[in-house]
């Protein structure tokens, strides 16, 4: 085996080289352990699950009444890809979280002071924080026939890598946000005037159609809708769904009277991505 | 194969030299170092010149310079806010100095600081393990950090274990260690990966003395075998005894900077401890008679060379009835007062609390 030969850290490699795959295996190391944090916080995972459950509950009965169907078509199923971004989006920002209590608890300290590159650390907390947040709006999906939602193989498969980078796209944000905080009660302050302003403007409760200008302006920049909608559009692709209905609850983003297709409305949540895991690799443990 | 490594923390270096474990490879930075005396080997271990801190309007350290040797043990001994933890701080590039520069395992601290951080090991003032994983994943994670390779990893994590006889907890949760378990798992986390300077901010704080000299065996023997040079800060007076030189830092500058022996050679005079039926009264005349006398808690205290030949004339000047007399060489806290003027405080309560404490502390 060649690792045998391989000295101990100080002074194997010179200086500031970095080698791949010690990087790879801090990613790795980092993405390991956000899974054992969530794995071991039972909490976590129960209010992961009830939480969308609540909503789809309340808001998609409760709403359905006050919305009634369109030609068969619920409310329920208008909402449902929708309350599956929700929950992908909640759980993200919130193993972003992690950060700030790391810095409480003292293990970031751990992490900054090691001879790795910051982008390993950010890279290894954001895919952890995405794995969890995908299999959670994954499992989500068991909901799908409750409501008349019909899945199929492929659609599954649509929905978990969107699911995916949405994930990713929000655990950059949420580890912005974070690096940028010292306190988990900014954190959380900063959260809810971000959070759920982003999340109720961005298509994923109600159409975004028909909004006074100035509303619809802020759902544009919300990169959020351009995450959701590709949600709701695959998952429609495969129901039946009325001319009524589908003029009601109308999907696509029209951005100056353009008509976004799917692949333009991916490319932007991936600009994001790219641009929230610059500012904060850029922002993570930098030295007093 | 049971050979002298298994049964002992040999960190590396030593039984590599006498070829007793081919498996184990030497760290350069560690193979480098010819043993002998401290301060006699090739360049310094670690060098500040003219370090500075300022935070807002807060110059936490000034102008502060020394070296420490290879294979030296070497103190940092300050009152709170000294400046002790903003110096180690800066030495292991977690702090930009404002002025001055410091190489460390000879790199610069500003210009290579992933140079030097492959060459550090570090105990945090405040606790850095992360409780909700097990002794073991805490090290396992420290080893990917440091990029020990695979095949060693197991052996060393055992090692560090048995070090700090935690062994049979490796599998245990640290929210379930105590806060003196939860220390020792980080000086064996510090070691996993054997450092070339090891930094040590107050690492026995909390520990019961059983432990705090468990720890200092510990760490007197990574020197000795693996000539790890260390750097630790302090606030008690007989843990600095351990180090070969001591840096009284106060105000963040240093005040003096000595062996041990040289800095009680400094304070020539020794110190006499009267109990007596009056103390203001008695202080007062000892210092209208000319002596350096102040008024202890319960007690006068009197600073005067040879202080046991003193006796009789003391109590003649104090005038009062003296129920007790103590004399006493001078020892490190005498040192500590002498050239700051102040007593250490021996409370530091607050340290022992990990930093999540003090939030909830804090938030109540
Ligand atoms: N991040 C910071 N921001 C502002 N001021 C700081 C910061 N860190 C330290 N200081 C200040 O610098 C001074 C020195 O602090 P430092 O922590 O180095 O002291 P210390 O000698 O380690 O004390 P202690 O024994 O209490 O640990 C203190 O006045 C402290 O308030
Ligand atoms: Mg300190």
């Amino acid at each position: 085996m060649t690792d045998a030969r391989l000295p101990i850290a100080p002074g194997t490699l010179t200086d500031e080289r970095s080698d791949l795959g010690g990087e790879l295996r801090t990613v790795g190391m980092v993405w390991e352990r956000e899974l054992i944090r969530f794995v071991r916080t039972r909490t976590r995972i129960l209010s992961s699950f009830i939480q969308p459950i609540l909503f789809l509950f309340v808001l998609g009965y409760g709403m359905s009444t006050l919305v009634g169907t369109t030609e068969g078509f619920t409310f329920k199923k208008f909402v449902f890809p929708g309350i599956v971004a929700m929950s992908v989006v909640m759980t993200a920002i919130f193993s972003a979280i992690s950060i700030v209590w790391d810095r409480e608890f003292g293990f970031l300290r751990e992490m900054v002071v090691a001879p790795v590159s910051r982008a390993s650390l950010v890279v290894g907390k954001t895919l952890g924080g995405a794995s969890i947040a995908t299999v959670q709006g994954s499992i989500m999906l068991v909901l799908a026939p409750l409501i008349g939602v019909h899945l199929t193989a492929l659609l599954v498969l649509e929905v978990v890598g969107l699911e995916l980078l949405m994930a990713v796209a929000m655990t950059t944000f949420g580890v912005f946000v974070a690096s940028r905080i010292q306190r988990i009660e900014a954190f959380q302050v900063v959260m809810q005037l971000l959070l759920f302003p982003m999340l109720f403007l961005s298509g994923a409760l109600f159409p975004l159609k028909g909004l006074p200008a100035w509303l619809a302006v802020i759902t544009r920049i919300n990169p959020l809708t351009y995450a959701v909608d590709p949600f709701r559009r695959v998952v429609f692709a495969v129901q039946h769904v009325p001319p009524a209905a589908a003029a009601r609850f109308s999907t696509g983003v029209t951005l100056f009277g353009y008509s976004l297709p799917i692949s333009a409305e991916i490319g932007v949540v991936c600009a994001f991505a790219a641009l929230f895991l610059t500012l904060a690799v850029a922002g993570f443990g930098k030295p007093e | 194969m049971a050979t002298a490594c298994d049964q002992a923390f040999r960190p590396y270096a030593v039984d590599t030299l006498h070829g007793d474990c081919r498996g184990m490879t030497l760290p350069p930075a560690i193979r480098d170092l010819a043993p002998g005396r401290p301060g006699l080997v090739g360049d310094p271990a670690l060098e500040a010149s003219h370090l500075s801190k300022r935070y807002g309007d807060v110059q936490a350290v000034e102008d502060v310079s020394f070296q420490v040797a290879r294979r030296e043990i070497f103190a940092l001994l300050g009152p709170n806010g000294a400046g002790k933890s903003t110096t180690v701080k800066m030495l292991c590039t977690l702090a930009r100095p404002t002025d001055g520069t410091a190489t460390v395992a000879g790199f610069d601290v500003r210009r290579q600081p992933k140079a030097v951080r492959r060459r550090i090991g570090l105990v945090f003032q405040e606790q850095t393990l992360d409780d909700q994983l097990t002794a073991e994943e805490n090290l396992r994670f420290h080893a990917v950090l440091y990029r020990v390779p695979k095949i060693e990893v197991e052996a060393r994590i055992r090692r560090v274990l048995d070090l700090v006889e935690l062994a049979d907890r490796r599998r245990d949760v640290v929210s379930t260690f105590s806060g003196g378990m939860a220390r020792r798992l980080e000086i064996a986390r510090s070691m996993l990966h054997t450092p070339a300077v090891l930094f040590l901010d107050e690492p026995t704080v909390g520990l019961d003395p059983q432990t705090r000299a468990l720890m200092w065996e510990d760490v007197t023997r990574l020197r000795e075998e693996a000539g790890v040079t260390i750097l630790l800060t302090t606030h008690y007076m007989d843990e600095a005894e351990y180090a070969d030189r001591i840096a009284i830092i106060d105000r963040g500058s240093i005040v003096a900077l000595d062996t041990p022996s040289n800095l009680k050679a400094m304070v020539s005079a020794d110190t006499v401890e009267l109990t007596t039926a009056d103390d203001p009264i008695a202080t007062a005349r000892l210092t209208a008679a000319g002596f350096r006398a102040k008024l202890g808690t319960g007690n006068v205290i009197v600073f005067t060379p040879n202080g046991d030949s003193q006796i009789a004339r003391l109590i003649d000047v104090a005038g009062v009835a003296v129920t007790n007399v103590h004399v006493h060489r001078p020892s490190l806290d005498d040192v500590f007062l002498h050239f700051t003027g102040r007593q250490i405080r021996a409370d530091h309560a607050e340290h022992v609390l990990p930093m999540r404490m003090r939030a909830r502390a804090r938030r109540r």
